[in-house]
């Protein structure tokens, strides 16, 4: 653990099962820590878990859902450690939104239909700044709104008066209106056209610069994340299977997964080359697994796949890099 | 760089004669809206879809593509235009509906959750008459699921929909457009509810199923890099007018049109460092800054539709612009690349009438020299 007053969230093993005749095990043993002021990305497929972390962090997990262990702990900038599920009541609801807020996947169904954006603004301020007089809960908005590159006039407008990327970015500027250390979103860009996304993630880069809050991005797209974030997980299966820096994972990539996801993508300007995927499907989460989870799609798998659990390990590429994969060294996979 | 003909990787050997299958001309659409005038969704389109080739449809949402293929698919009356199925004029419903067949974004919206895999395929063969009831029936369901590579066949045609992953349904959403034995495939976005990892595999399939019956592929798509990759000859879509068109390396490499242009700088480019990235970044950061002060939804009445979003706007653009050739086959609709402002534009200067002519001359021309 280098650095550790730069650390804002650090995840331990966290889990989270959804209850069921064999339940589900959607997060198995993740680890992290999100640094201040850091964009990690979290790339995976529909059904890896992603999405059920990003609730679990947020502490917004419903029943069947349940965490069956591990350990989310908040470092605000004076040093105060919070051990975040361990809050209860009010100290939760003063939690959230003010340190550490979410935007969600639809964004567009985010946004109440039937009341103005200035009302949603309101809400917030009222329950959280409940000393504000009205009229400064207004010129916050109005603030807000300006920050994320729309007209302030715009409070008295009803969520379908807007676009798309309009409505994407009313819920970024809510998501800053407490400036939070974090931002957690998931897949805040999959509903946008490509150059409506492009000035979304722009505007996050360019908040985050001036803001400094820490992000954890959600998202399908390895290409997009590739571009954007500083750190990258990759997570198959309910794990994190490769966890590396951003740059330099598109040349050297470890994890047979990675590797897979990363041949998805035909580049724009690239040579024609053949084009494939990743045959096959992710396994069934209600299942054990005991050897790797992604042996069945491998085009490397050898003897070992199939009945040892590779765990996640340092390559010694001096940035944290590391890898759940044999082929990256057998020794830390018996456990 | 390609020449006029560029070698398609997807075109049989024995090629059938160059007529296109399905031809369209001038297809325009008009949308009632409640208390004025008509949107018009698609603006006299013109082109030909041929046997063994896929033409890439790429543009945003509300740009009018999933309309033109409503319109091809008959689920849409057009304004005007005519769509020629073989070369004919009139074609009955049940038999062009038997030759253009679509396949649809959403697997899971698609499929009926309560029948199996093999009554979503019986039904079509039998309604068309394509086999009879019986054993004939149970070998063609076979062979269309061996060939989406759903095997073992028995196993997958008893499962439900909800049995299948969302690469699996829509590779039965596949073979249920293929068992009509259509010489058209209509693709509407037909990756973009899957994951990564699978869309690849489905676009090859579809490829390879376009080579192995000569099908002709519209493939609708707002994703430019799968749009190269898979077609030969790619149209760009901007408000319902074609704005850039030709060959697909020539359009996505070389792009004429400002668009296009603005298309593909916005997608991620897994090439560049953090550093370029961040360059990159400022620089689009400044250039909309700079463009903030001017209205973003500008009136496009009558002129380019582009107008109010171009960065090289310029007076003559609220004229319409003319289809011009910028290469083998490559055309752009945009003022940037008219050589000769004044004869071009003094055909539709003054009148509202006036616009449509610009590109009707464009395309028209270049689906008579297609015939040619």
């Amino acid at each position: 653990m280098s650095g550790d007053a730069d650390v804002v969230l650090s995840v331990e093993h966290l889990s989270v099962e959804y209850a069921g005749e064999r339940p589900t095990r959607a997060v198995r043993d993740v680890s992290f820590e999100l640094r201040r002021g850091e964009l990690l990305g979290v790339a995976g497929e529909s059904g890896c878990g992603k999405s059920t972390l990003a609730y679990a962090i947020s502490r917004m997990l419903k029943p069947p859902a349940r965490l069956t262990g591990g350990r989310v702990l908040h470092r605000s900038r004076d040093g105060v450690e919070t051990d975040l599920l361990a809050l209860e009541g009010e100290a939760l609801r003063e939690f959230r939104w003010n340190r550490q807020s979410m935007v969600f996947q639809s964004a567009m169904n985010a946004l109440n239909p039937v009341t103005s954006v200035g009302r949603q603004f309101d809400d917030i301020f009222r329950a959280h700044r409940p000393d504000w007089t009205a009229e400064r809960r207004r010129q916050r908005a109005g603030e807000l709104l300006d920050l994320v590159g729309i007209d302030p006039a715009r409070v008295r407008s009803f969520p379908h008066e807007l676009s798309g990327g309009m409505r994407q970015r009313v819920v970024i500027a809510m998501a800053l209106a407490l400036e939070p250390e974090i931002v957690i979103m998931d897949e805040p860009t999959t509903a946008l056209d490509v150059v409506v996304q492009r000035e979304i993630l722009d505007e996050v880069e360019r908040l985050r610069e001036q803001l400094g809050f820490s992000v954890v991005f959600i998202t399908h797209d390895l290409s997009l994340l590739l571009e954007i974030s500083d750190r990258l997980a990759v997570m198959y299966a309910g794990e994190f299977v490769e966890y590396a820096p951003a740059e330099g994972l598109v040349s050297a990539a470890a994890h047979p997964y990675t590797q897979g996801l990363l041949r998805s993508f035909p580049d724009l300007a690239g040579a024609r080359r053949e084009l494939r995927g990743i045959p096959g499907t992710p396994p069934d989460l209600r299942e054990q697994l005991p050897g790797c989870p992604f042996a069945a799609r491998c085009d490397q798998v050898f003897a070992p796949c199939s009945d040892q659990h590779p765990a996640l390990l340092d390559l010694d590429r001096g940035t944290g890099w590391s890898a759940a994969c044999h082929l990256h060294g057998l020794q830390g996979a018996i456990r | 760089m390609s020449t006029t003909t560029p070698p398609q990787p997807g075109v049989p050997a024995a090629e059938p004669a160059d007529a296109p299958v399905l031809e369209v001309a001038d297809l325009t659409v008009d949308y009632p809206q409640r208390g004025g005038r008509p949107l018009r969704a698609v603006d006299h389109l013109s082109f030909g879809l041929r046997a063994g080739q896929t033409l890439a449809l790429v543009g945003e949402s509300g740009s009018g593509k999933s309309t033109v293929v409503r319109a091809l698919a008959r689920l849409q009356r057009p304004s005007s235009g005519t769509v020629r199925l073989g070369g004919q004029a009139r074609t009955r419903g049940d038999a062009y509906r038997r030759a253009v067949q679509m396949v649809f974004q959403d697997p899971f919206a698609s499929l009926n959750p309560a029948h199996t895999v093999d009554h979503h395929l019986r039904r079509p063969l039998l309604a068309t008459g394509r086999t009879r009831r019986g054993a004939q029936a149970d070998t063609a369901v076979r062979e269309l699921l061996e060939s989406v590579n759903l095997t073992p066949a028995a196993d997958m045609a008893a499962k439900r929909p909800h049995e299948l992953s969302g690469g699996q349904r829509q590779r039965v959403a596949i073979a249920r457009a293929l068992a009509p034995e259509p010489r058209i495939l209509l693709a509407d976005e037909p990756v973009s509810m899957l994951d990564v990892s699978i869309r690849l595999e489905i676009l090859n399939l579809l490829d390879q199923l376009k080579r192995r019956h000569g099908l002709a592929l519209l493939y609708v798509t707002h994703d430019l890099a799968t749009a190269r990759h898979f077609s030969s000859e790619v149209m760009v879509m901007y408000r319902g007018t074609v704005v850039e068109r030709g060959p697909s390396d020539e359009v996505i490499l070389n792009p004429a049109h400002p668009y296009t242009r603005l298309l593909a700088e916005s997608a991620p480019s897994t090439g560049a460092t953090r550093e370029q990235a961040r360059t990159a970044r400022r620089e689009r950061l400044d250039q909309r800054a700079r463009r903030a002060a001017e209205q973003r939804e500008a009136t496009t009445e009558g002129g380019c539709p582009f107008r109010g979003r171009c960065p090289s706007v310029m007076d003559i653009c609220a004229q319409r612009p003319p289809a011009v050739e910028v290469g083998g086959g490559h055309q752009a609709l945009c003022w940037l690349h008219s050589t000769d402002v004044r004869t071009d534009g003094s055909t539709d200067g003054s009148t509202d009438e006036g616009p449509d002519e610009g590109p009707d001359e464009g395309t028209e021309g270049s689906v008579s020299d297609a015939l040619t």
